[in-house]
């Protein structure tokens, strides 16, 4: 509280961001929040921004009306407010530039965010995701796998192997840890018909280091699997990345070494490319009277469609590899944490359908990104500084994830606003579930006993998240989901980078829509089956009360409850919003010379 | 020539057909006058493939042996066959000659240029008479309803004979204080007499929407005394019309060295002119095709597809028709005064806005009904010249004549609305695809001959079924319904920034995987829908079931009390 200079300023202009449109309010700063309160009373938006959510600030040069203020969030809102007064700009500046960097884990939300739960209903929030139940789902340990507690202290220890194999049918998973040469290893098993997934981080071979007991453990991964003489080891970098590594004693596997495997480069860029890549995006579709053609080639010249098709044809390759060449797959990357986090989850999640309800969801994040040690606190910019460690890695994840979701509409148990919401709190710093950079940071802190659970919060949510033509038939008919790989199949997600700009979005949803009906019939049914409960305890039959089918006529269809919602979203809709034309301007002066701009400035013509 | 003197081959046996996503058929493969006939013989239930001649765009074939041994043992040929409406098929069949037989009956068929020598003239369905009402509206009929023209408007007859103006319908609505002289003074000052009309009346503010072509102002400025008359008794004692010129201000003016021109401010007081630049004929066909051909190439990585996206100019087009609709719009709703849309003809872009704006601005044209009777009015009986535009479509590689998707891409529009307004409108996307296939081929004479005149002399409406009709038969109809439909009276305002408008999958990836997922995804939607009608019933029955629930919780105190004793 000690950083707050102002707490709170009035008559502050918030200009949209697309339009020329502009609301007054005012402006309050809380140790966690900004918050601007619009002054018009009938509407009265709200505008509430977390301080981790900020992630730049920048101060324009005064002008008449005041003095600019361009915030730039993580989860993709950017704001431009006008300060009356170029003093309360400064402070409330200098304030949040302070608030916005913390010095240390304790100064973050989730330290001090209450929902107003007891400890035990945070305890129990803790367990709903248990990933010890879920290596018990997938059948390990068993007579080929076991669980190593060889990385219990987080210490490095000498390569000790482990490997066993699991018998049951559907994808499973075990994981153990290895230090190798003194780089540290990650191992992941998700096995399927006997197959096993395995990750780890790229040895360090040099230009020609060798490591037994590395080799011995390939080999007895392979050998654990019955139906495939061989093993595929997938570096998902560029082959020059991985060349380049090598003269910094790292590298990637010797065909020559290892017996029976099967190389191949994959070609994920690296962090630095992928952050580069989302800021040429957002600033191509950042741009106000953006013409098909700059949106089109700034998508192409971003090059991020690109990357999600490489971690999704990645991912492909593994599925394939698995579940119709039944061969285990070894994957890496350099540090076995980003790409390789990618790789595997989105592997897992086309070959097995419990990963594409809510709650496998939830496991596959738990699993394969929080465990596994993604550095969530470097790459989404919790508490150090250092710029340079900042990447899009887990927000291409959710990406795919929607891509797909949009390819096989039935097949998700959530919506895209699940993924958006799951996105959101990566950022905030609500919940303790992301902070830190891995496991042992999460012990050290104690997150589990001072901060609270995300999923728990999400489930209980659960109805906003649903995917209302979710068919777990389809998963029974598609356990091996198939995408198309084909480049007109990969879309911008305009609700995850523009989930703010409100005037982009459709104006009805058939998702809410069809999500209220969803509820509706629920709702109707639990009435049906009360009553029958009542009048079975008269014992009167039940057949007379069924309700009668009205037919579908016009009648029907103008007495569904009104959406109010659907209706709003119309009126919130107006032409300034669209920018037809830059015509506002000259509709309210008509005796104006006839001065008309034409859309994006291309020409201007007096008639 | 008979037409079946173009077939030289009527029957192939043996012929292996292949479809995306179907495994490979065998069986007989049959040409008739205007058909493509596949017959699966092998089942009891024999699966059949007919394609109408028409549907076909474009013929490839490549024969083995074609210099070795005519009919040799093993010498065969494929057809690969390309269709209007994007599927692309193959045929295998044995035989060299029997191969370019087929192919160049096909050719020949598939070309007709005569009207009535088409499909639609022979088409006699049992369930359809040929007595039935032809169409779906007029100028009266839109004239009776319209309560708000009553004052100021009449309809004018003086086309009856079709010499005002060849493209026009025979009855247009007109001010009534223009008689019909001036009007044909106007006409003779308008290109292709084309002289504004009124389409659209707005029932909030009155205020309407005129459509003409350019007017022939001609190098030395000449000016039209009656035109300019008729243009003031559009807005009459409002201060301000808006004329929207579908051109750049540098191709109006480019256009008066041709004899065309625009409406100068001297001439023109009241109106305020705003040029909004849109791409016609060849550019917007070559669109389509470079379009097309990016679609159906998947080795294509994610930079060159959106490279080719962007190079075939399609969604630019569907962008600049979206804002130039909402500008309309905009002067109509928010800022109320009247609007004149043209471009050059007039026949083409000119339809596109008025058509789009009226979409957004009425809610009437929403509805499965009055969707259709909007695309009768607008394009059917102003003067689109369908014959001419939909003569070939992406496939094609006939030299381009009169060929232009503006139809498609007002369906595509029309879509991307949809996208935006999942609720607000009655039909759904099968009805778009159904039309967007029946441009171009059809059993039903809708779409023939280019002008209302036209089809009277080939005798159209006398000769074949009307597709508007059959598709409002109700057992039809039903498969167009948008399940989510909730009419509004907004207006729906489209956005129109790039990253809200979509490649309309529907069409364009039609026959892949892909569309079957959605297909199965949507008649999920609408069983929850239909569930929830039954279920909810709505409102009464859930209300009545509370009540029920009410008046039986007495009772059950009762028993709770009788069991204790």
């Amino acid at each position: 509280m000690e950083h707050i200079r102002t707490p709170k300023v009035e008559q502050v202009k918030l200009l949209d961001r697309f339009s020329n449109k502009s609301v007054i309010g005012t402006l309050h700063l809380t140790a966690t929040h900004l918050i601007f309160v619009e002054s018009n009373s009938t509407s009265a938006q709200e505008i509430w921004i977390l301080h981790h959510h900020i992630a730049s600030m920048e101060k324009l040069s005064l002008t008449t009306s005041g003095c600019p203020l361009l915030i730039q969030c993580r989860n993709f809102r950017l704001v431009h407010f006008v300060i009356p007064r170029e003093r309360d700009c400064h402070d409330i500046y200098s304030s949040l530039l302070r608030l916005l960097r913390p010095v240390s884990y304790d100064e973050l939300y989730a330290f001090s965010y209450n929902p107003k739960q007891n400890d035990q209903q945070r305890e129990e929030g803790w367990q709903l995701i248990d990933l010890a139940a879920e290596f018990e789902r997938m059948g390990v340990p068993c007579d080929q796998w076991q669980l190593t507690d060889v990385n219990r202290e987080y210490k490095r220890l000498p390569p000790n192997i482990c490997i066993g194999l699991v018998k049951s049918v559907l994808p499973h998973l075990l994981c153990f840890y290895n230090v190798l040469q003194g780089g540290k290893c990650l191992y992941l098993f998700v096995s399927c018909l006997q197959a096993a997934v395995c990750r780890c981080s790229q040895p360090l071979s040099g230009f020609s280091a060798r490591c037994l007991e590395d080799e011995h453990m390939l080999q007895a991964i392979s050998k654990a699997n019955h139906n495939s003489r061989y093993i595929y080891v997938m570096d998902t970098r560029p082959k020059l990345n991985a060349l380049a590594n090598r003269a910094a004693g790292k590298g990637y596997e010797n065909e020559d070494n290892y017996s029976n495997i099967r190389f191949q480069f994959v070609g994920i860029e690296n962090i630095h490319v992928m952050r580069g890549s989302l800021q040429k995006l957002l600033e191509v579709v950042g741009t106000r009277s953006l013409s098909m053609t700059d949106y089109l080639v700034g998508l192409e010249n971003s090059g991020w469609l690109r990357h999600i098709k490489a971690i999704m044809d990645a991912a492909i390759f593994l599925a394939k590899a698995v579940t119709v060449e039944g061969a285990s797959v070894l994957v890496h990357c350099s540090d076995g944490w980003d790409r390789t986090a990618q790789v595997c989850a989105l592997g897992s999640l086309l070959m097995d359908p419990y990963y594409r309800t809510i709650k496998g969801f939830m496991v596959l994040i738990e699993k394969d990104w929080i465990s596994f040690g993604h550095k969530f606190a470097d790459r989404c910019d919790q508490l150090d500084p250092d710029q340079k460690e900042v990447s899009p890695i887990f927000t291409q994840f959710l990406e795919c994830v929607w891509q797909l979701t949009e390819q096989f509409p039935q097949a998700f148990e959530f919506s895209e606003w699940f993924l958006i919401q799951i996105h959101e709190h990566v950022h905030s710093c609500q919940f303790g579930n992301f902070l830190g950079n891995s496991q042992r940071q999460r012990e050290v802190l104690q997150l589990k006993e001072r901060t609270y659970s995300l999923w728990a919060h999400l489930l209980s949510e659960k109805q906003n998240y649903m995917n209302p033509v979710y068919s777990p038939s389809f998963a029974e008919s598609h356990p091996v989901l198939e995408p198309s790989t084909q480049a007109c199949h990969f879309k911008f997600w305009r609700n995850m980078y523009h989930q703010y700009d409100r005037s982009m979005h459709p104006r009805q949803s058939i998702l809410k829509q069809v999500l209220t009906f969803k509820e509706s019939n629920r709702e109707l049914e639990g009435t049906v089956q009360a009553l029958k409960t009542k009048l079975q305890k008269f014992g009167v039959s039940t057949s007379p009360l069924k309700p009668q089918t009205p037919p579908r006529d016009q009648e029907a269809r103008e007495d569904a409850p009104a959406s109010t919602d659907g209706e709003r979203t119309v009126e919130g809709s107006s032409a300034t919003e669209n920018g037809y034309g830059e015509l506002t301007g000259s509709f309210g002066s008509k005796n104006e010379p006839a001065v008309v701009t034409l859309e994006f400035g291309v020409a201007r013509m007096t008639c | 020539m008979e037409l079946s003197e173009h077939i030289k081959t009527a029957n192939v046996e043996d012929v292996t057909l292949r479809r995306p996503f179907h495994p490979a058929l065998r069986g007989t493969l049959c040409v008739t006058s205007h058909h493509l006939l596949f017959s699966d013989r092998k089942d009891e239930a024999s699966w059949q493939l007919l394609i109408l001649l028409k549907n076909i765009d474009a013929i490839e074939k490549s024969v083995e042996n074609l210099f070795g041994y005519p009919r040799a043992v093993g010498s065969s040929g494929t057809i690969t066959i390309k269709c209007k409406d994007l599927l692309v098929l193959q045929l295998e069949i044995p035989g060299m000659e029997e191969c370019l037989n087929i192919a160049s009956s096909i050719e020949a068929l598939s070309s007709l240029e005569s009207v009535t020598e088409m499909y639609p003239f022979f088409y006699r369905p049992s369930h359809l008479t040929l007595n039935g009402p032809w169409g779906l509206s007029s100028t009266e009929q839109y004239y009776k309803q319209t309560e708000r023209l009553w004052d100021r408007w009449r309809v004018s007859t003086l086309n009856s004979d079709y010499s005002v103006c060849p493209s026009y319908p025979s009855a247009v609505i007109m001010p009534r204080e223009v008689d019909d002289d001036k009007l044909i003074r106007s006409a003779r000052f308008r290109q292709g007499g084309r002289f504004p009309v009124l389409s659209y009346c707005h029932h909030r503010n009155g205020m309407v929407i005129m459509r003409s072509s350019q007017p022939l102002t001609g190098a030395n400025k000449k000016r039209c005394k009656e035109d300019e008359l008729l243009l003031q008794a559009v807005i009459d004692g409002s201060e301000l019309g808006y004329i929207i010129d579908l051109r750049s201000a540098q191709q109006a003016q480019q256009a008066r060295m041709t004899g065309g021109g625009f409406e100068s401010k001297s001439f023109y007081s009241h109106w305020k002119r705003i040029h909004r630049h849109h791409e016609r004929g060849k550019v917007v066909q070559e669109s389509l095709i470079k379009l097309v051909e990016a679609c159906s190439d998947p080795s294509h990585s994610v930079d060159r597809w959106l490279s080719k996206l962007e190079n075939s100019k399609w969604l630019s087009h569907v962008h600049s028709a979206l804002s130039t609709a909402g500008l309309v719009v905009e002067c109509v709703e928010r800022d109320g005064h009247s609007v004149l849309v043209h471009g050059s003809e007039g026949t083409d872009n000119t339809l596109l806005v008025s058509s789009l704006a009226q979409l957004i601005l009425d809610p009437a044209s929403r509805t499965v009904t009055g969707f259709l009777c909007l695309l009768e009015r607008e394009w059917i009986q102003a003067g689109h010249p369908f014959q001419q535009r939909c003569a070939h479509s992406a496939y094609s590689h006939a030299r381009l004549k009169q060929e232009c998707p503006i139809f498609l891409l007002l369906l595509d529009c029309v879509w991307q609305v949809w996208r935006q307004f999942p609720l607000a409108l009655e039909f759904s996307e099968a009805l778009l695809l159904r039309l967007a296939q029946e441009v171009y081929a059809s059993n039903y004479g809708t779409f023939l001959c280019n002008s209302e005149q036209e089809r009277c002399a080939a005798g159209v409406k006398e000769n074949t079924h009307c597709l508007f009709q059959s598709l409002l038969r109700p057992d039809i109809e039903e498969q167009y319904l948008n399940p989510l439909y909730e009419p509004t009276d907004l207006a729906i305002w489209p956005s129109v920034h790039p990253q809200s408008l979509q490649l309309w999958t529907g069409l364009f990836l039609r026959w892949t995987e892909y569309a079957q997922n959605m297909e199965e995804a949507r008649e999920e939607v609408w069983s929850i829908v239909k569930e929830h009608h039954e279920q909810a019933g709505p409102d009464r029955t859930n209300n009545t079931l509370s009540t029920h629930c009410d008046t039986l919780t007495p009772f059950e105190n009762l028993m709770d009390e009788l069991t204790i004793l």
